[in-house]
């Protein structure tokens, strides 16, 4: 662990691959320049890779003022041992208080190696982060700004906050889609800081024989309306009913998991606790009953229109809007009245 | 070649089949209230072990932390057969975080002494945290590779398996030892085994058997009693039946970094997750109702 470092820069750790930035990194980047500035401390973001000091102008633009680049051939392609490596380097050099990664799959193998190489705290798939003073009930002691780290916990049905008083860097991993991405500022002043760390061969632990990654195809991340369709919806014939919807609002297509599990629609529509966190403009659910698991991934929604004939169904307590009724019959009529405005 | 392989397994509240029971007045969570049940991504970790050995000759060591109830789910890897098994189990060890359990564990498997792989779950249904994986391999100085669905096989002391990096998958090869974290879609897990569950159903750890003897001895001495359990251990341990137990003594554990001291990460605040039921706008599912919905998310800006 490193000492408490009240004066200690707010890390991002900014996920890429190939040469392009995950938007989580970015997303994180606009939560922690809000966290940065509450403590009145510069924000910092960490650049590992080959190639990619391109990136950090972008990184800059997104609020960051320090980009700490390290660039090494050991760094092309991720692997735990080189990257970690890289972590505990710099934040022991630079003492960062706060250090955020995105709760991916890469970002949940390299978070906690890092945690544990340096005795730190570490939080999992937080939702949200905030800063406030916290007293230490069990000590009567006050510690200042901390960063609440708040995670939904127990299959999504409780939702904890952590804290981490003295044993610091206070590290998490932010689930992705929950931060909004904020508006890039051209222009912004910014440095970026070239920074070389020893990486070893023993570093590179194993072997890549064969790599398969589909594109990401549905990007309900970016979707200011997403319309989705759940069991109710009943077969895959009716299911096109929500796609006419969304065709007709220019939205995405999205669904719940018994839509997904019933076949009715593919997989990377998925949204809720084990597919995408969304927060668009306007979400429609339709036929959909709004288990927590679903409801975490999109209650963060601007606005909600729920369609179910249950008026009891659990959706209804997230909804700004709510229509008892048979989806097959409101949604038709929905295509029209937004026809007849275009 | 035969290999030595460790498991490390978790019973859980079932966190998917939440009832209304289980909620208190406050909005926390009735952790007794809940079945406890064996971690279900643990349980795929344990049958890649039980397959490697199969396959290739070695034995399983199941390792669980836990109260003395914990026992259960090392009960179900003897039915599911395997061939050792270890309850770690230690009043302060409790209120660890990821941190502590990882450098308990990591402890308990330097203890264990010879291993070529140890295996976990990715994640554990109670957290969801998927750290002590990770960091369990960082403290034992050993690579890991997580998200496993798939081993490929073993060659010598080369390992090669297809892991989820959640939009596809990659093949990567490592060297042993390490650590692998298993998720659900690695395997279909064996179920109990009949006549393991013959043999095994008396298995018990010394933690159970204390337990049993609190309530059956109550009116003997403490020393009587001791001795009475330490006859009953010995009778299990001869026919194979004793779950070993160890404390934090026995794996040699730095008590500053277990528990609630051993924890950088505290809980600060816990809130239910509580339905709202006031504040949404009822529309009649009627043409007139539709289309005054449709226009006042146009009049504030929602569509258009």
């Amino acid at each position: 662990m490193i000492r408490v470092n009240r004066q200690g820069e707010v890390w991002v750790f900014a996920e890429q691959e190939d040469g392009s930035l995950h938007d989580v990194a970015l997303e994180l980047c606009g939560k922690a320049r809000d966290l940065a500035d509450r403590l009145g401390v510069k924000l910092g973001v960490v650049l590992a890779g080959q190639g990619v000091c391109r990136l950090a102008g972008r990184l800059i633009s997104y609020g960051a003022d320090h980009v700490y680049v390290v660039e090494h051939d050991r760094l092309a392609s991720y692997q735990t041992g080189p990257y970690a490596r890289v972590l505990c380097h710099l934040i022991r050099k630079y003492e960062p208080q706060i250090v955020l990664y995105g709760a991916t799959s890469l970002g949940r193998d390299l978070a906690p190696r890092v945690a544990s190489e340096m005795r730190a705290g570490m939080t999992a798939d937080c939702t949200d982060l905030e800063i406030q003073d916290v007293v230490d009930p069990r000590t009567g002691q006050l510690h200042e700004k901390l960063m609440l780290q708040i995670r939904p916990a127990f299959g999504g049905n409780i939702v904890a906050t952590i804290v981490n008083y003295d044993q610091w860097p206070q590290m998490a991993t932010v689930r992705e889609g929950v931060m909004p991405l904020k508006e890039p500022q051209d222009g912004r002043p910014g440095k970026v800081i070239r920074e070389s760390v020893e990486l070893d061969e023993t570093l590179l632990a194993l072997r890549l024989i064969e790599r398969h990654v589909e594109p990401r195809k549905v990007n309900l991340k970016a979707a200011r309306v997403i319309v989705a369709g759940g069991g109710g919806v009943g077969s895959k014939e009716d299911f096109q009913l929500i796609h006419e919807l969304a065709g007709a609002i220019g939205g995405a297509v999205g669904a719940s998991r018994a839509a997904v599990d019933s076949g009715f629609i593919g997989k990377e529509h998925q949204v809720g606790q084990t597919g995408t966190t969304v927060r668009p403009a306007l979400y429609i659910a339709a036929g959909i009953s709004g288990a927590v698991q679903h409801r975490a991934g999109m209650e963060e929604s601007a606005k909600i229109i729920a369609i179910n004939t249950d008026p009891e169904a659990p959706i209804f307590s997230v909804a700004h809007y709510g229509i008892v009724g048979d989806l097959k019959k409101v949604i038709p009529m929905m295509v029209k009245a937004i026809k007849e405005k275009r | 070649m035969p290999y030595d392989i460790v498991v490390c397994v978790k019973q859980v509240p079932d966190t998917a089949n939440i009832t209304a029971q289980a909620m208190k007045e406050d909005g926390t969570i009735n952790r007794s209230a809940l079945p406890a049940i064996f971690n279900p991504e643990d349980l795929h970790a344990l049958e890649l072990g039980l397959e490697i050995r199969d396959r290739y000759g070695g034995r399983v060591t199941a390792l669980s932390m836990g109260p003395p109830k914990a026992a259960e789910v090392l009960r179900d890897c003897l039915y599911r057969g395997a061939d050792r098994t270890i309850l770690l189990t230690d009043r302060r060890a409790a209120a660890s975080d990821t941190l502590a359990t990882s450098y308990i564990l990591s402890q308990a498997i330097r203890t264990i002494g010879r291993y070529d792989l140890v295996l976990c779950g990715r994640q554990a249904i109670d957290g969801d945290t998927a750290q002590v994986g990770p960091q369990c391999a960082e403290k034992l100085g050993i690579p890991q590779i997580t998200y496993v669905e798939q081993l490929i096989g073993i060659d010598g002391r080369t390992v090669r398996v297809r892991r989820n990096v959640g939009r596809g998958w990659e093949v990567v090869e490592g060297r042993l030892p390490l650590l692998m974290t298993v998720i659900d879609t690695a395997n279909k897990p064996r179920p109990p085994s009949a006549k393991r569950m013959m043999r095994y159903k008396r298995a018990r750890a010394e933690a159970e058997l204390a337990a049993q003897a609190r309530q059956s001895l109550r009116d003997v001495s403490a020393e009587q009693r001791q001795a009475e359990l330490k006859r009953q251990a010995e009778a299990l341990r001869s026919q194979g039946l004793l779950i070993e137990q160890w404390d934090l003594d026995d794996i040699d554990a730095d008590l500053s970094r277990c528990g609630l001291a051993g924890s950088p990460t505290k809980v600060f605040r816990v809130q239910g997750i509580v339905l709202t039921k006031e504040g949404y706008t009822q529309i009649p599912p009627t043409e007139e109702g539709i289309r005054r919905l449709i226009h006042e998310l146009v009049v504030d800006r929602t569509l258009g």
